[in-house]
């Protein structure tokens, strides 16, 4: 038990790291996948387009790529070049991932919503940006909470993947405790802060699930 | 009230609409009859733009929502006119199409405030007013998932009135619900004809064309074949198609 306490300092900061990628990541990733969803099923083609070939190359290739090539590459690229500290580049490749995969989520969400609620919103004089915001979009949280419940827990564990930017996360802190003192102790507390965090998150959209359920469709 | 003149609509290559004419006076009330796929939906919804016109012209109150020129090009009205034009007019669909998300008093209120911009308490008493004249004030804070399909269509009528329109147009208001249920949706409608509505109803329920409609048109195929008082129309059909229909529908 004293073993614990005397490695929770180094632990606790590196949960300070993980829940920081993952905050950061969520608050910026989830309005920019709305955006591309936006965009995604607009009738600008080109812009669709677009939208639909950046998804399937963020989608199409491993994070750990993308954070590698950020970090690494990106400076090296012409015109754009830039080179990015290793915290701002962990969260540019994430914010650009989930950001891909929230929009797949927000676009089948919207694409869910039946023709007659444009059509009963549209014949009230209410325009697309009112009809989207008052009207399609509150209906979409419903239904699109279990996936993005499932995505947001993939990516607490995501986090631990910016190890390969040196960066002492949560299961880079534990591993290097397990190297140093020979005891698997540490990766148990890091296994029970992992469940600790996604039962937080687990228990937050369940509340959400209640709370929509006053309503059926 | 309504003036359409000459309107075709093509879905693809199939001719949906093939040159219908229509007007309609202020405080009449339509029926439109006919057998399914004749058109009677999609000409309405040409009404108030939710389909586009091929070439024709539609004017309401007036004023021109579309028109076509010699060359066969059709222009509809920038569009601030547009939806100030269709805003003049309600609708009520076969599915209702209620927000589920808002409970009664919220789908009523929904649209005066955001299309509107009035405040919550200054639509209220009115929203009040309208869901005690459909029967559902007890409703109020009801999700539409509670409701029975008659409920449901009542609070549809309120929602349509709730933004004051000239006219309103229905869609079949009763062919989605069972049979026990038609009866206070169709009260609803004779009550708002008895205030002198302006009302274009798509319609299967013949005893409510005969009785509340002061002139019924049938279509087929496209197009309108007759267009009379009802009485008249049901009592001596001049088209042999009408004859039929009406045969058959007894
Ligand atoms: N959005 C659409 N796309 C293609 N065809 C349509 C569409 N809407 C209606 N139609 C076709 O147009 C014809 C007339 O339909 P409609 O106006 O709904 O008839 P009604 O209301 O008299 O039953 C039907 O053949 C129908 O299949
Ligand atoms: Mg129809």
């Amino acid at each position: 038990m004293n073993y614990v306490l005397d490695i929770m300092g180094p632990l606790l900061e590196g949960t300070g790291v993980t829940v920081q990628v993952f905050l950061i990541t969520l608050v910026i990733s989830v309005p920019f996948g709305l955006c591309l969803a936006l965009l995604r099923i607009s009738r600008f083609k080109v812009l669709s387009g677009l939208v639909n070939g950046y998804i399937w190359l963020m989608r199409g290739t491993p994070l750990m790529l993308q954070m590698l090539f950020i970090y690494f590459a990106l400076p090296f690229v012409p015109v754009i070049g830039i080179r990015l500290p290793d915290f701002p580049a962990a969260i540019v490749a994430f914010v650009l991932n989930y950001a891909a995969y929230f929009a797949e989520i927000f676009r089948a969400g919207i694409q869910s919503i039946d023709r007659g609620q444009y059509e009963g919103a549209r014949v009230l004089g209410m325009s697309y940006t009112q009809t989207m915001r008052r009207i399609v979009l509150p209906q979409v949280v419903k239904r699109i909470l279990p996936p993005m419940s499932n995505e947001t827990i993939t990516l607490v564990k995501d986090t631990s993947l910016i190890y390969v930017l040196a960066m002492n996360d949560l299961l880079r802190a534990a591993r290097g405790i397990v190297q140093r003192d020979f005891t698997t102790t540490p990766f148990v507390v890091a296994a029970a802060f992992y469940l600790l965090m996604t039962l937080v998150l687990t228990l937050g959209f369940q509340h959400l699930e209640k709370k929509y359920a006053v309503y059926d469709e | 009230m309504i003036d359409a003149r000459d309107v075709h609509k093509r879905f693809g290559s199939l001719e949906v609409l093939k040159g219908v004419s229509l007007t309609m006076a202020k405080g009449e009330v339509l029926a439109i009859i006919g057998p399914s796929g004749s058109g009677k939906s999609t000409f309405l919804r040409c009404l108030n733009h939710l389909e586009t016109i091929n070439s024709g012209c539609i004017d309401i109150e007036g004023e021109t929502l579309v028109s076509t020129v010699s060359n066969g090009i059709c222009h509809y009205a920038p569009d601030a006119d547009l939806r100030r034009i269709c805003g003049k007019m309600g609708m009520v669909f076969q599915h209702f199409n209620l927000f589920p998300h808002l409970t009664v008093l919220q789908n009523i209120i929904e649209a005066p405030m955001t299309v509107k911009g009035l405040r919550r308490e200054d639509i209220l008493p009115r929203a009040e007013a309208l869901l005690r004249k459909v029967g559902l004030l007890d409703k109020r804070d009801s999700y539409p998932a509670r409701l029975s399909g008659g409920q449901k269509q009542r609070v549809a009528i309120a929602r349509a009135l709730a933004m004051e329109p000239d006219i309103m147009l229905f869609d079949e208001p009763t062919s989605a619900l069972d049979p026990e249920l038609t009866g206070e949706v169709l009260r609803a409608m004779r009550e708002l004809a008895e205030e002198h509505m302006t009302m274009l109803v798509v319609t299967h329920e013949m005893a409510f064309a005969r009785e509340v409609a002061s002139r019924v048109v049938f279509m087929d195929g496209g197009e309108i074949l007759e267009a009379r008082p009802a009485k008249d129309l049901f009592a001596s059909p001049e088209h042999p198609r009408t004859r039929a229909f009406l045969e058959n529908m007894l």
